[in-house]
């Protein structure tokens, strides 16, 4: 099996190559039999990728301890579900998924483009082949996940050997969110990289229209989608599974994430202007190329733990061929970006501050800057290292203080851009459409410090945003909604839902722009957490605060892969009873790792989260850590508002494929 | 230029320069000096009044947990560093002798670090040692511990 898994990752190797050779080749000299076989060569990449993956979970199912993957990351008693998912557990196994899902995506373009663009098809293929190949590569030669297990002698010979038994899935990783949330980042990372190859192929062809950003604007909000996806399911993991009350923590594989999350968000606002107005050209061109490198860059970060680990670069083998990769990347796009500069010329300028291109552009600012603090703060150990010597790292302090005003900004335009109009707002326009919102906003500005008690000023600002926004948002909706009801004569429920699916692009942008609204809520709770940690008895008793806590006993309970102890904890809040709460700390055999079991009392306006931390020395009393978390399911339904706005964004869009098919037949009649 | 250019670079100049303040003031705030423990030990005086955050392997027997003290000694290539850990929040489940653990804090006078937070390692980098179930097959172990080569053959007859 793990040979016929190195014979398909050969095979992929080969066709990657000869995929690359023969679209290049093929379109400099206009012969289209060569381009059909590159892509022919592409989709046999796909299923060789495959097949490769096919191996490596029948290996990791069968439980092979004759290969050092399969015997690093399974035991025997791991259950079939977890075994499936230890494909992703390590480097090899997730740098195979990442070369996989490339292929598959590859193949999915051709597919879809069998008859269209050809002009643009053999340098997507090009492009997208070796960006295959570069992880093909390190699934070959650097980190191969099908290496055997081998035992080394002081006379430097080797022999392979097989465990009795694996050491294990690291019991942190046995929950459903890290199952999917590692394949769903991935997916993020790996999409992005097919708009780039339009964009690079838009360069290299000179057909720099808009049609390289129509194509791509569904391949752009899909791995948009993942990769947000992604970050919420690792923020929610991280809160119930590893027990230090947040789900946030500006950790350097985190930031990975975030950043081509924020250029990406960037890139699909400001694409709107070059297809409105035409202009920033070369800026989307940039972002595009800055959210493909963020995204290696990303991969890079979160396998091969440069910055977090202990001990920098050590661990490392692949860092060399990542930052070649990137460099290499980098410079070609950068220069065929200069080559075409002349093409690249604005057919319009901005015409006021108060437009919706301003808007747009101070969103792509903030973003940016954001993305770039992020960045910094990120890196600057290794920067310090490299050129001091020194090796200064930052904190959450230092992503705070930059990111909380810079995203409360980014609320107040998520607000104001939707009624900024294209060239220049009348001064009439935004009265009518201001005046409401700013006093909804001044009334919940006065409700939360008067009423409520609130004075942290970001908590304030935030609290009064999200009220203008909605208000805003809710407007918009309730407008077309009332326009339409009027000249159709439809019931208003009719009106709003015919509304949204006929503009789903923009409906279903506010709807994202609700989501985000409320996720910042979320994340506003953040600044009211309160905590405390208590060493009870049974019998005793704590106050965190509304609620009572009070320890009934400490019981040991014992599962087949695991020795636990559970705190039974009596809950009320306001001398009315809640029920109880059961934090547990377990002992897993295999690895003889202690973790512990959070236990979450979760209502819609805050979490009481409950740690056993450990018993006290004595045995007599548990060490207990509990955090009251306002609005932490606000960050959970934002997101998920966030994903039903893309859902509809997403959907098939009967008027756009006319444009498209529209602008398709002017360019053929034209050519 | 016309007025509504300088407009906006005005308003792009006081974004940037926002952020670029933003991040010079933050930066300040929350740097560590990240140094391993032998890197430590060459700091010497320049260590004093610094925040550092030091990085190395819990020494196996050094640990000594009373209820609002716990002290430690890291190693890593030779060099010892005790450490007292003063925080309040209880210690992470990976912290335990041998773990490789990130100490934050400062340099006290009398050479001990005083610690207010402790990493240690982080999940997904997490990988256990030594396999369970007997590991390697008693034939070959002896024969790596004698100094000898691979013995011939396939150790369990497979392949």
């Amino acid at each position: 099996m793990a040979d016929l898994g190195n014979f398909a990752l050969i095979i992929a190797f080969c066709l990657a190559i000869y995929a690359v050779v023969a679209s290049v080749w093929g379109a400099r000299t206009g012969r289209e039999p060569l381009i059909r076989s590159g892509e022919n060569a592409a989709l046999v990449v796909a299923v060789s990728m495959l097949t490769v993956m096919v191996c490596l979970d029948v290996l990791l199912v069968r439980s092979d301890f004759h290969i050092e993957y399969v015997a690093s990351y399974t035991n025997r008693d791991l259950p079939l579900f977890f075994k499936f998912a230890a494909l992703w557990a390590g480097q090899a196994g997730s740098l195979l998924l990442w070369s996989s899902l490339i292929a598959v995506f590859t193949a999915l373009v051709i597919l879809q483009n069998r008859h269209k663009n050809r002009g643009l098809m053999p340098y997507v293929v090009a492009i997208l082949s070796t960006t295959s190949l570069f992880f093909i590569v390190l699934n070959l030669f650097v980190t191969n996940p099908f290496d055997e297990l081998v035992a080394h002698f002081a006379d430097g010979s080797m022999a392979p050997w097989a465990a009795q038994d694996g050491k294990g899935l690291n019991p942190l990783l046995q929950h459903p969110a890290m199952v999917i949330h590692p394949p769903t980042l991935f997916v993020g990372y790996v999409g992005f990289v097919v708009p780039y190859a339009f964009a690079m192929a838009a360069l290299i062809t000179g057909e720099l229209g808009n049609k390289w950003i129509t194509l791509t604007r569904r391949w752009t909000i899909i791995p948009w989608f993942f990769l947000g996806t992604g970050i919420l399911l690792g923020g929610n993991w991280a809160y119930q599974e590893l027990g230090w009350g947040g789900y946030w923590a500006w950790d350097p594989v985190e930031n990975a994430s975030f950043m081509p999350w924020l250029t990406g968000t960037a890139f699909l606002h400001s694409v709107m202007i070059q297809e409105k107005r035409g202009m920033l050209k070369v800026w989307n061109m940039v972002l595009i190329i800055l959210t493909f490198s963020l995204s290696i860059l990303g991969t890079f970060l979160t396998r091969s733990g440069v910055v977090s680990s202990v001990h920098a670069f050590a661990a490392s083998s692949i860092g060399g061929w990542f930052l070649g990769f990137l460099i290499v990347m980098v410079c070609f796009s950068l220069i065929l970006l200069f080559l075409r500069l002349p093409q690249l010329k604005a057919q319009n300028e901005i015409e006021s501050m108060v437009s919706r291109e301003a808007g747009f552009l101070f969103n792509n600012l903030l973003l940016l800057g954001a993305a770039f603090s992020i960045l910094w703060g990120t890196l600057f150990p290794i920067l310090s290292e490299a050129v001091q010597g020194v090796k200064i790292t930052v904190g959450p302090p230092f992503f705070n203080r930059i990111n909380v005003p810079l995203g409360l900004a980014l609320l107040l335009l998520t607000g104001v851009g939707p009624v900024l109009a294209w060239r220049k707002s009348s001064g009439k326009g935004l009265r009518r459409n201001l005046t409401l919102p700013i006093i909804v906003a001044a009334v919940t500005a006065a409700v939360v410090v008067f009423v409520v008690g609130v004075k942290h000023p970001y908590s304030l600002v935030s609290f009064a945003l999200a009220a203008f926004v909605t208000t805003i948002t809710v407007m918009e909706f309730a407008r077309g909604t009332a326009a339409r009801a009027r000249n159709t004569g439809e019931s208003w429920p009719v009106a709003l839902l015919r509304l949204t699916l006929k503009n789903k692009r923009r409906y279903g942008g506010y709807i994202i722009h609700l989501g985000i609204v409320v996720l910042f809520i979320g994340l506003t709770g953040k600044a009211f957490t309160q905590e405390g940690q208590f060493e009870l008895g049974p019998g005793e008793s704590a106050q965190v605060g509304h609620y009572t806590i009070q320890m009934v006993r400490m019981e040991e309970h014992n599962a087949p892969n695991y020795r636990a102890i559970r705190a039974y904890l009596a809950i009320s809040k306001d001398g009315e009873d809640l029920g109880y709460l059961g934090p547990e700390r377990r002992v897993y055999q295999a690895t003889q790792q202690p973790t512990t079991e959070v236990s979450i009392h979760s209502t819609l306006t805050e979490d009481l989260y409950t740690v056993f931390a450990s018993p006290t020395t004595d045995g007599r009393k548990g060490i207990i850590q509990v955090w009251l978390n306002p609005l932490v399911n606000f960050v959970w339904g934002g997101g998920l508002l966030v994903c039903i706005g893309t859902l509809v964004a997403m959907l098939p869009d009967r008027a756009r494929r006319r444009r498209m098919e529209r602008m398709m037949a002017g360019e053929a009649s034209r050519a | 230029m016309r007025p509504t250019q300088v407009k906006m670079l005005v308003g792009i100049s006081i974004v940037v320069g926002a952020v670029v303040w933003l991040a010079a003031t933050g930066f300040d705030e929350s740097k560590a000096y990240f140094k391993t423990v032998p890197e430590l030990a060459a700091m010497g005086k320049e260590a004093h009044g610094k925040r550092i955050k030091v990085a190395g392997d819990v020494k196996v027997g050094t640990l000594v947990r009373t209820p609002h003290l716990t002290t430690f000694e890291l190693e890593l290539e030779g060099a010892t560093r005790k450490v007292a850990y003063i925080g309040k929040a209880v210690l992470p489940d990976t912290f335990k002798e041998g773990a490789k653990v990130v100490a934050d804090g400062r340099l006290r006078d009398d050479g001990v670090f005083e610690a207010k937070q402790i990493q240690a390692k982080c999940a997904s980098k997490y990988e256990s040692t030594g396999y369970p179930g007997g590991d390697m097959p008693e034939a070959m172990r002896k024969a790596i511990e004698r100094g000898e080569s691979a013995p011939s053959g396939h150790p369990d007859g497979a392949m």
